[in-house]
């Protein structure tokens, strides 16, 4: 326990992800649906319902044409640290099957010891936690492309972004095996950073100056959701656009233009 | 009547035939709920409307709220027999009734609730101990066998059970020792009550609801404790004059119910300038730190508007208070009943702002409200409760002695 409330050894894995380059494709959340089994059903078109760890979001400025702006923003799970790891959901779980790893900085689900009271969903400001409404239904033959590292959740129990945590445990077992104690950059790379065809997505330790993320966290365009709710959220976005920036937070009359809303 | 020799001595009861009817008809309603209940079992959670924006809805709400609700077992228990207050043993046996159907429906609805019910045990076995739910869990299962122990000396005292010399003499001491259990159940009442409160006011993650406090408790702990001490007793007074108004007799004196009415409303006027004084720090203090305004919180919808709050704290709070602080308001009929209504509606209105608006409301500037209405499935399930507890009182008014002072207050029946 000691080692594992180290901070200073510890690694703390996020992302940055630039907005401006980010289309909108959604590769990004398919690459995360097909990496982590996560179940569909015929009809996706309401997001409320819909299984999908990693949300896309389209943000406007709210202005008429021609000075309409139009930004996408992808939401995975932000894998807050709160104060001290108490991220908002972690705290909440009355039965502790949701974990942050002070080792990793992953907010983890244990989806054989959830009981689905939906705490941590309530909890979270995000919406980045989702609930298997349904019993997982694969159409005939795709059983047999699901991803043999990450097991299929049943019915009742929530789920949400682990940071692709099999690669991780894969990419610590590789780095074992060749005598070493840490994994390169490019060792662990989530499958939405990979998939990105933009380039948008950067994943890596955020703790670590080698790591990319490292240097474009501090970049003055840089900002995370909510951050003053003190979420502590790993999850950095870019943004050249002001507007786009404002958009990250609520702010009072006093403090900024109001932000426009709109989904 | 056939069951004559169940019913108590002295007093008077419907024809076995009406009760019979009103039975089924209610056992009809039960059969609805408890069909909705086998539905959201079998065939999973996808049969209510809620969603990944509102994991809580109806059920959470009524969960709150009946515990609210059934805080009068809890209050009266403590004013009984912690505080003296003797007079009020002739309407404590029905406020532990009442709070035995309310908090044994709670346990029912969090049965359904969960996603994996098989499951639920996981949260004594894996407890988190920073979370306020498995607080809830562990108080509200000892408050519900605490209520339990409360409830069986009362079937104990049904005419023919009480003639086994064993029942008889297990009643009679469980009586004598009911003064250290009505205390453990004020204990774990003031935690509980104030942990549901506390469910809500840690999200630190939803600025409606979230309050500042001290220690690990957020001040909403202490008014859900406070609200269910003033309103759980107004709900008690509320179903005996709803009892008293169908069976038609009068079943507990006035001074009783005044006394329990007084106290309410002092604990209610004390507990309004709390909320109130809560209310404006979270307005101007709490939320803006956060980036919000008190009206960014009723606004840009078309259901939650300021009304709901003004509802709250001048209707459903200072005005009961005012009424039943007032010897004149407690001692006319009318007020008195408009009163213990409204009590009741404000803290189940306070309950369901603390769950569903908190759902509701949009914490990313790129989101918008989130409106729900529960299915069939949620409603019905949530009316089963009522319909278990309408029998349970029928059962327990026709065949146990619930009201102490019924044949005095009814002096012409003769024995049988």
């Amino acid at each position: 326990m000691k080692e594992a409330h180290n901070h200073k050894k510890a690694n703390k894995y996020g992302m940055v992800i630039d907005l401006d380059k980010c289309t909108g494709c959604g590769s990004c959340m398919v690459a995360c649906m097909a990496e982590n089994n996560i179940p569909f059903r015929e009809d996706e078109s309401d997001p409320l319902l819909s299984m999908k760890w990693l949300r896309v979001y389209k943000l406007t400025n709210g202005k008429p044409f021609p000075k309409t702006e139009i930004c996408y923003l992808p939401r995975p799970c932000m894998h807050c640290e709160g104060e001290h790891g108490h991220s908002p959901c972690v705290s909440v779980c009355p039965a502790t099957a949701t974990d942050y790893d002070h080792n990793t900085g992953i907010v983890s689900q244990i989806y054989t010891r959830c009981f689905g009271c939906r705490y941590c969903m309530a909890a979270c400001p995000y919406h980045a936690r989702i609930f298997n409404w349904w019993d997982p239904v694969w159409p005939e033959g795709m059983e047999k492309s699901l991803n043999p590292d990450v097991s299929v959740r049943m019915r009742g129990v929530v789920e949400k972004c682990n940071f692709c945590f099999h690669r991780y445990q894969s990419a610590k077992e590789k780095a074992y095996a060749e005598g070493r104690r840490e994994i390169r950059e490019d060792e662990y790379q989530t499958a939405c950073a990979q998939a990105c065809p933009a380039d948008a997505i950067t994943f890596g330790d955020l703790n670590n100056p080698k790591h990319a993320v490292y240097k474009l966290k501090k970049s003055p365009n840089a900002f995370r959701l909510l951050e003053r709710l003190k979420t502590n959220p790993k999850i950095y976005y870019l943004s050249s656009r002001e507007w786009v920036r404002r958009a990250g937070d609520n702010y009072l009359e006093s403090e900024f233009l109001q932000t426009k809303r709109s989904t | 009547m056939i069951d004559s020799a169940l019913i108590p001595d002295r007093v008077k009861r419907a024809p076995l035939w009406k009760f019979i009817v009103w039975i089924i008809i209610v056992g009809a309603v039960l059969l609805w709920g408890v069909y909705a209940m086998l539905l959201c079992w079998i065939k999973g959670l996808n049969q209510t409307n809620m969603n990944n924006s509102y994991g809580f809805a109806l059920w959470i709400w009524a969960d709150l709220a009946v515990i609210a609700l059934g805080g009068g077992a809890f209050f009266t228990g403590f004013l009984r027999y912690i505080v003296g207050k003797d007079e009020l043993k002739n309407i404590i046996n029905y406020a532990v009734l009442i709070g035995f159907i309310c908090y044994s429906s709670a346990l029912l609805i969090l049965a359904i609730d969960v996603g994996q019910p098989l499951r639920s045990w996981f949260i004594f076995w894996h407890a988190n101990v920073h979370s306020m739910l498995t607080e809830v869990a562990f108080c509200l299962s000892c408050y519900f066998a605490v209520l339990t122990i409360e409830y069986i000396p009362l079937i104990l005292e049904n005419r023919q059970i009480d003639k086994v010399p064993f029942f008889h003499n297990l009643g009679h001491n469980m009586h004598e020792i009911m003064a250290v259990f009505a205390a453990t159940g004020a204990f774990l009442s003031f935690f509980h009550q104030g942990s549901l409160g506390g469910v809500a006011g840690v999200l630190y993650g939803r600025p409606f609801s979230y309050r500042t406090g001290v220690l690990i408790w957020p001040w909403v702990f202490f008014l859900f404790t406070w609200s269910a001490a003033a309103c759980g007793p107004c709900f008690t007074i509320l179903i005996t004059k709803i009892t008293e108004k169908i069976t038609g007799k009068r079943l507990v004196k006035n001074n009783v119910v005044e006394l329990l009415a007084k106290i309410s409303g002092w604990m209610l006027a004390t507990y309004i300038i709390a909320k109130i004084i809560d209310t404006l720090y979270w307005a101007f203090s709490t939320a803006p730190s956060m980036g919000f305004t008190l009206m960014d919180f009723y606004s840009g919808n078309p259901l939650y508007g300021i009304w709901i709050l003004i509802l709250e704290i001048v209707i459903c709070g200072i005005l009961p208070a005012a009424i039943l602080i007032t010897k004149k308001g407690r001692k006319n009929g009318s007020l008195l009943m408009t009163a213990v209504i409204l009590a009741s509606v404000g803290v189940c209105l306070n309950r369901w702002v603390m769950v569903l608006q908190v759902m509701a409301a949009p914490v990313l500037t790129f989101e918008d409200w989130a409106l729900y209405y529960p299915s069939w499935q949620e409603v019905a399930t949530t009316i089963l409760p009522v319909a278990y507890g309408i029998i349970l009182i029928m059962f327990s008014h026709r065949y146990l002695p619930i009201f102490p002072q019924e044949k005095e207050l009814n002096p012409a029946v003769e024995s049988k």
